[in-house]
């Protein structure tokens, strides 16, 4: 438990010393900040559009820390030395699923709180997208980790990640979404199913994937 | 130290087999080590050295044999798995916590390589030399049994090859086993040598 602890340590490390920190942050405002200029300055519109626009930022944004999930530990030799220390590749999953939303949730939260000023978000719209975002994230990190796991090594990378987690990510989108409507009661209880059974399979999968990618 | 008087290590690999990428790497290789061994694996560039290592450390499947391997297994090869933005203590310290190694042994570690000095430096700016010793420091501090060393001479001036041969003889002196994949002859006795030709058949 002790060692699991160090590894998701360590994932959050990496995560704020990589720029982790900062390019989805720069990049979900960005989103926020040039939407209205598309949209233009109808309020009652911004305030019915924007939250969806500030989801699909929020899940391009989980894309951007996948290059250096996965390869630079492969490169490195420190999967190598987990899985000669008796740690499955599931574990090793796990730990990078869960240091990857300890070290992303924070930022993401509080630029939403920006973001959604910027795009003059009501009140209640701003809590329900924070709810809404916080169910989500243990399936975006999920996929995130996986994606990075099935692309690592592969030239391209990042564009074949954006095109695996369109079909992946549509679910949590749809119920994400569906939350900001007029009543988000069962909308956000899909969601938070929907995260939950993608962040408990996400380990699987990108277990599975790691597995394969040693030679 | 408790674990390595806790039971004498032991590998033994009985006619395995390991296709690689449509190549018999190995025929039917047998390697029997036991407490106090080392093992030279010699043989030309490409007959399975490196692939040999990694079987025994379990990281590549065996086509057919068996494997039985009694003891932690620590592995050295050409990549060093240190963060490159954390000091060469710090970088050594994750590896030597999650092997519940104490500071005491990460400090003999460090110094058994020469690497005290350098201990504050990020890893990223360490030479090649270096980086190889300080991967040696994290085999030195895990407390396995057995060591895997793969071509741990490259890199290494004559007076750091000579502290990498005094670290083996204490290894072995406890009890441990070390296998060294390398060209050259270690200078040290080797129990065995294991000469690895174009078939891998073992000689």
């Amino acid at each position: 438990m002790r060692a699991f602890a160090s590894l998701v340590a360590r994932e959050v490390r990496l995560a704020w010393t990589g720029g982790g920190l900062w390019l989805p942050v720069i990049f979900y405002l960005a989103v926020a900040t040039l939407f209205p200029f598309v949209a233009g300055p109808d309020k009652a519109l911004l305030a019915r559009t924007g939250g969806g626009i500030l989801w699909i930022a929020a899940l391009l944004s989980t894309l951007l820390p996948i290059e250096r999930l996965i390869l630079p530990d492969r490169q490195a030799g420190v999967l190598d030395q987990l899985a000669l220390r008796g740690w499955s590749d599931e574990l090793i999953a796990a730990a990078k699923i869960m240091g990857q939303l300890v070290a992303f949730a924070l930022p993401l939260l509080l630029t939403t709180i920006i973001a959604s000023a910027l795009i003059g978000l009501p009140e209640a719209k701003l809590v329900t997208l924070l709810i809404g975002l916080t169910l989500a994230l243990p399936a975006l990190s999920g996929l995130a980790v996986t994606i990075a796991a099935l692309t690592a090594g592969l030239s391209g990378a990042s564009a074949l990640g954006g095109l695996l987690l369109i079909p992946l990510a549509i679910p949590v989108l749809i119920f994400g979404a569906g939350t900001l409507a007029d009543s988000p009661g069962n909308a956000m209880q899909l969601l938070a199913a929907t995260s939950l059974a993608i962040a408990a399979l996400a380990p699987f999968a990108a277990g599975a994937a790691l597995r394969a990618g040693r030679v | 130290m408790t674990s390595r008087q806790a039971y004498a290590p032991s590998l033994r690999l009985e006619k395995i087999a390991v296709v690689r990428g449509n190549r018999l790497v190995f025929g039917a290789l047998s390697v029997m080590a036991g407490a106090g061994d080392v093992i030279w694996i010699r043989g030309a560039n490409g007959c399975g050295k490196s692939t040999l290592l990694r079987l025994v450390a379990g990281l590549l499947s065996k086509t057919s044999g068996e494997i039985s391997i009694e003891g932690n297994v620590a592995l050295a090869d050409e990549n060093v798995a240190l963060d490159p933005n954390l000091t060469v203590e710090r970088a050594l310290r994750f590896w030597a916590d999650l092997d519940a190694a104490t500071a005491a042994e990460r400090e003999s570690a460090l110094s058994a390589m020469d690497l005290l000095g350098l201990s504050e430096v990020p890893v990223r700016f360490l030479s090649t030399g270096q980086r190889k010793r300080a991967g040696i420091a994290r085999v030195l501090a895990s407390n396995a049994p057995i060591w895997l060393l793969d071509e741990p001479y490259n890199g290494l001036d004559s007076a750091n090859c000579a502290r990498l041969d005094q670290a083996i003889l204490k290894q072995v002196a406890a009890g441990g086993i070390v296998l060294v994949a390398a060209h050259q002859a270690p200078s040290i006795n080797v129990a065995h040598s294991l000469l690895l030709d174009r078939q891998g058949i073992a000689a």
